[in-house]
């Protein structure tokens, strides 16, 4: 075995990988969140659309997208098979178990993986896959000379179901504990705990949990109320 | 047989270094045809094992233990000695020398001891190259500390875990032989029989504790160091693993117990609780230095206590009697440990004892805690603090200082000792005594050898504090991989020893037919309630004050304990599978041979010295008496069912002044 | 008191094992291992096999004992291990389940009685400073700063007892492989030959089958000595550092 395979699937290896991944898909969910928040101004989807068209289209962009499924992919497999080994590692279980020497997140990555991997596939099937796959109508934009795909009303149609927007908010909490344990368990992984500096990692990460998925929800409870008629936002 | 120490000639300071440069080697190549058996992983036994190793010997190493890890050295607390003279404080080879044969009341041997004093140095250095962490000063230098007995500093420490420290860097050396090769581990092994043939010992029988078979191991000799009996008292501060059987096992076949009487009681531990206790726990010597030792003067009060009607606080300071500064003025609650012991002892005899068992004395830091408060009141410009203020900065203090063992203390005994005076009593801690050994550490048989609290050489009738650490590593790293090269040197034409030979199938059915024994007696009673009887025999009759009425009576008890033993004992389970209540057994029935002997060395000497007081022997003051004309002697015994025989060693001091210890 | 015991019973390592139930009167002054001797007594006056279980030293110190009490390795107080444990920590009625350390790793050999030479073999692989007897300089020749050695000491008080695998959802290793990694590396006695000791250490700990670490921080909460996961951040950061900025292949 050459250094580098021996490194990569030894047991920092591989949690190397979970962590650079999982970091990588943080700042993925930071752009992404800042694109979606365009859905709140009050244009009829101008903006977001344009911004929809921009994402699926300029080729940088395209190449970072494949970069990030690969990532996705790569933390989910990689996560799944370590956690198949892990249980395989602790055998068998504590016939008394007890949550006060760690959080329930931590022990539950897995799980929360899952869940927010399913949710993906959901996300994914509703918005990305109708959108290379199905015909959505295009619509004018100002100020560009060239029609773009109507994703906005898309979004409109679908978060005007409360289902979906329900599986959107299971799917939301899931990630914030994911991120709870995550966000600072990638750098501890890289070997980054300071006693001055690891303060301020897991309070950025305690923001980043809530901040992230409640910015992300807003969107879907907006769209839903504005449909069922609780307050008015979008003229 | 005449007793040979083996001592080299020369002046006091040169005899080690002359030896050890004109000393028959053994050379690489024969080395790596020698086996050599280590057993026991101690500080003294990981030490040999790894230094032999290193040296190209083919060792073969045992413990008992799941790991060689958990060797009770590991549970020293305070420090180990050395002549480094690091704090200028006057200290050297000679006064460190000189300590320690004082400290053992002139019963061990001068040239043995100054040899300790001078490999001390080098112990220090080989630790820290292994990357034991001592403590240190802010400059980065190594930090020291004084310890009971003596006027320099020369003790390192790592925090209250030294043992553990230095344990773990025998252990880390063992382990790289290991990985080498050039040792092969065996744990869960128990030695359980030394087999001789022609006279030399080549090898042992062991069990291994997993399967329960037993197995042959041969050697070109065997190594012991399997530390001290302390638990033939039952209740100790040893491990409760820690017992005699290797040692009198290879007692049984030939070689002598030296010195088994002397007994290092330690002052400060915590008092025994009821009658299930199982264990003591020491609390590290250095709390003398700052907690004051009393007992109510008033026999009622005492009572009152007993009962729970009152504590500690609620006796004025006109009723409290504190006894070692009224005995020992200039010492005070300093004196060293024997005389602290039965100082205790004393004072709970007459009634005056503070625990419902009526066996305990306070340490009490109230002082202490005032002391200490009003002086850091002052250092932070409090001029007028009240009492309150004083006492909180005080016990601050005294948390920087003692924080581990107060809270080791509280876990123990739910006590909270910032509030309420301490409660201790003196415990079995040590046996200075072990197999006698020459200046070579090898045994009358000859081949095999005996390292650290295994063998008698080099604290005489009393351990200073200390000096256990220094003596299990001196043995291990410094002394025995060349005195070993005395008898090797002579064995390099000898083939490897095979395990066919008739010798071995002699000694390994005895010792499956005594397993086999031990199970079928299925009595009614348990090993471990033996074992308590065993122990407050010992306890009563051998412990801390001796006299020949008791302990004659003691003997006939002993024997008739052991022949219930043998007839009554119940052992649960079979000889060929995990069975620790067998093992316990094999265990409880060498010291019940061993306590006899102790009794009768305890009989023979007719004087008080050290860890051992004859009630007989005191000045009219109470203090220990010695009589040097008569009994300068190292007392080794040779094991014989009916009557054991003593043979004796007289000790010569060319190089220091017999003087009787006053601490008045 | 009167308690009620679930404890663990396991003839040998091939038995699927199963719970036991014994009623035992304690009182609140014994150590838990004593009210584990008073079981043990009772059991060995009806003639039945006692409960295996490993102790040793009773002073919190050796790390041979091991138990799983109540869903918690050495039982519910911080910092101490089960012999240091006392009934004072428990009360009249109270029913406590026993168990052994459970991970793949440390395979049960009797009851309680698990076998832990993994550690010893994760020690051979490199847990050492390569100095023979006799080649020592100075002691005092290296001044190290205080904090610095104070900081490996913390390392160093790790007493093998193996509750952070016990621990560890995972069964992993990590936090007792960290802390001789950092006892040895953080001394300038050790630093010379780190490389290949991280390489090989963690080598060894992967082929003996531990699980791993997923920064629970669960092992850092059960340590009985309290021994810190920042020592698992610098296992992981030399391990990458010497696989990836070192010459030394392992």
């Amino acid at each position: 075995m050459s250094w580098l395979t021996k490194f990569l699937t030894s047991s920092i290896g591989r949690k190397l990988i979970m962590s650079l991944t999982g970091l990588f898909l943080v700042l993925f969910l930071i752009v992404h969140l800042a694109g979606n928040l365009q859905l709140l101004i009050n244009d009829q989807g101008a903006t977001f659309n344009a911004y929809a068209y921009t994402m699926t289209h300029n080729p940088l962009i395209k190449f970072i997208a494949y970069g990030n499924y690969f990532f996705i992919l790569l933390h989910a497999v990689q996560g799944i098979l370590l956690a198949i080994k892990n249980r395989q590692a602790k055998g068998s279980k504590y016939a008394v178990s007890t949550n006060k020497t760690a959080s329930w997140a931590s022990k539950n990555m897995a799980l929360l993986g899952i869940l927010i991997f399913a949710f993906l596939c959901i996300h994914m099937g509703d918005f990305w896959f109708k959108m290379k796959f199905t015909d959505i109508p295009m619509v004018a934009v100002e100020g560009l000379d060239y029609k773009v795909a109507n994703l906005y009303s898309k979004v409109e149609a679908s978060f005007a179901q409360w289902w979906i927007v329900l599986i959107y908010l299971i799917g939301l909490l899931a990630l914030a504990y994911h991120l709870q344990h995550g966000f600072q368990s990638a750098f501890q992984t890289l070997g980054l705990n300071h006693k001055k500096y690891t303060p301020l990692i897991h309070s950025l990460g305690r923001i980043f949990s809530i901040v992230l998925p409640l910015g992300y929800a807003i969107i879907p409870i907006l769209y839903l109320g504005n449909s069922m008629g609780w307050w008015t936002w979008f003229g | 047989m005449k007793l040979d120490a083996k001592i080299p000639a020369g002046s006091l300071a040169e005899k080690w270094t002359k030896y050890r440069s004109t000393m028959d080697l053994v050379a690489p190549n024969n080395k790596r045809r020698i086996d050599v058996i280590v057993v026991g992983t101690g500080l003294a036994g990981a030490a040999a094992a790894a230094t032999l190793g290193e040296l190209g010997y083919n060792v073969k190493a045992f413990t008992f233990h799941d790991s060689p890890r958990r060797a009770h050295s590991i549970a020293a607390q305070g420090g180990i000695n050395a002549a480094k003279n690091y704090q200028n404080d006057g200290d050297s080879v000679y006064r460190l020398f000189y300590d320690t044969i004082k400290g053992g009341d002139y019963r061990s041997r001068e040239a043995n001891v100054h040899r300790l004093a001078e490999v001390s140095r080098d112990i220090i250095d080989q630790c820290v190259a292994q990357g034991v962490p001592f403590a240190r000063e802010y400059g980065g230098l190594l930090a020291n500390r004084s310890f009971g007995g003596v006027q320099v500093s020369r003790t390192f420490y790592a925090r209250g875990q030294t043992g553990q420290q230095l344990l773990l860097g025998a252990y880390q050396a063992l382990s790289r032989q290991i990985s080498t090769g050039s040792v092969e581990m065996y744990n869960r092994h128990e030695m359980l029989d030394l087999v001789k043939i022609d006279g030399k010992a080549r090898g042992i029988i062991a069990r291994n504790l997993l399967t329960g078979k037993v197995e042959r191991f041969a050697a070109h000799c065997v190594v012991l160091a399997t530390g001290g009996y302390g638990n033939v008292f039952y209740l100790s501060t040893n491990a409760m693993g820690s017992n005699v059987t290797a040692a009198w096992r290879a007692v049984r076949r030939g070689a002598l117990m030296a010195n088994p009487c002397y007994t290092q009681i330690h002052p400060t531990c915590v008092p025994v609780s009821g009658e299930y206790q199982s264990k003591l726990t020491l609390m590290s010597e250095s709390l003398r230095n700052d907690g004051r030792v009393w007992v109510p003067k008033k026999l009622e009060d005492a009572e009152a206590i007993r009962q729970g009607k009152k504590t500690g606080l609620d006796i004025p300071e006109e009723d409290r009697d504190y006894y070692l500064e009224r005995r020992y003025p200039a010492f005070g609650n300093l004196v060293p440990r024997d005389v602290a012991s039965r100082a205790a002892k004393v004072a709970c005899d007459e009634g005056n004892g503070v625990a419902p068992t009526g066996l305990a004395v306070f340490l009490d830091f109230a002082s202490a805690i005032q002391r200490y408060g009003k002086s850091r009141a002052h250092s932070a410009g409090m001029h007028n603090p009240n009492k309150e203020t004083i006492t909180k900065l005080g016990k601050e203090v005294i948390k920087e200082k003692y924080g581990n063992l107060f809270q080791m203390y509280e876990k123990i005994s739910g006590e909270n000792p910032y509030e309420y005076p301490m409660k201790i009593y003196p415990a079995v801690h040590y046996t200075m005594g072990g197999l006698w050994v020459d200046y070579n550490l090898e045994t009358n048989v000859p081949g095999l050898f005996a390292l650290g609290e295994a063998n008698f050489s080099d604290h005489g009738a009393n351990r200073l504090g200390a000096s256990a650490l220094m003596q299990g590593l001196a043995d291990g790293y410094f002394v025995i991989p060349y005195t070993i090269g005395q008898f090797l040197s002579k064995e390099i034409r000898t083939p490897k020893i095979e395990t066919s030979a008739p010798e071995f199938a002699e000694a390994e059915k005895a010792i499956e037919t005594q397993l086999q024994k031990l199970i079928d007696i299925k009595g009614n009673q348990s090993v471990e309630s033996f074992h308590r009887r065993l122990g407050k025999i010992m306890w009563e009759y051998c412990g801390m004050s001796r006299n020949a009425e008791g302990l004659k009576k003691a003997r006939t008890m002993i024997r008739e304990l052991r022949d219930e033993f043998w007839k009554d004992v119940f052992v649960p389970g079979t000889v060929d599978e995990f069975n620790p209540e067998l093992e316990k057994a094999g265990r409880v029935a060498d010291f019940m041979e061993l306590g006899e002997v102790m009794i009768l060395d305890a009989l023979d000497r007719n004087e008080s010295c050290g860890g051992h007081f004859r009630e007989e022997h005191k000045t009219a003051e109470g203090e220990a008496l010695r009589r040097d004309e008569e009994y300068a002697y190292v007392a080794a015994w040779e094991w014989d069912e009916k009557e054991p025989k003593m043979y004796k060693e007289e000790l010569s001091f060319d190089n220091v002044e017999l003087k009787t210890r006053s601490y008045k | 008191m009167k308690l009620t015991l679930k404890v663990w019973r396991q003839d040998n390592t091939q038995d699927k094992g199963r719970f036991e139930t014994h009623q035992v009167v304690a009182n609140e002054h014994m150590s838990f291992l004593e009210m584990m001797d008073v079981l043990n007594e009772s059991l060995i006056a009806e003639k039945k096999v006692p409960v295996a279980f490993e102790h040793d030293c009773r002073e919190g110190i050796c790390g041979t004992c091991n138990m799983v009490i109540n869903g918690r390795p050495h039982g519910p107080q911080k910092g101490t291990t089960v012999c240091q444990l006392h009934m004072r920590a428990f009360k009249d009625g109270d029913t406590i389940v026993i168990e052994p350390w459970r991970a793949t790793a440390f395979p049960v050999i009797k009851d309680l009685v698990v076998d832990r030479s993994a550690f010893d073999r994760i020690i051979e692989a490199g847990g050492y400073i390569s100095v023979n007897t006799g080649q020592a300089q100075d002691a005092n020749a290296i001044p190290i700063e205080k904090d610095l050695s104070s900081q490996a000491f913390d390392a160093a008080t790790c007493i093998g007892c193996g509750a952070c695998v016990a621990a560890c959802p995972n069964g992993s290793a990590m936090l007792f492989t960290s802390a001789k990694v950092a006892h040895l590396g953080l001394l300038p006695q050790g630093k010379v030959e780190s490389s290949k000791r991280v390489q090989s250490m963690v080598s060894q700990m992967d082929e003996e089958g531990f699980g791993l670490c997923s920064n629970t921080g669960a092992c850092e909460a059960e340590c009985p000595k309290e021994i810190s996961i920042v020592n698992i951040a610098m296992l992981n950061r030399e391990y990458m550092s010497s696989v990836l900025g070192s010459k030394v292949t392992v």
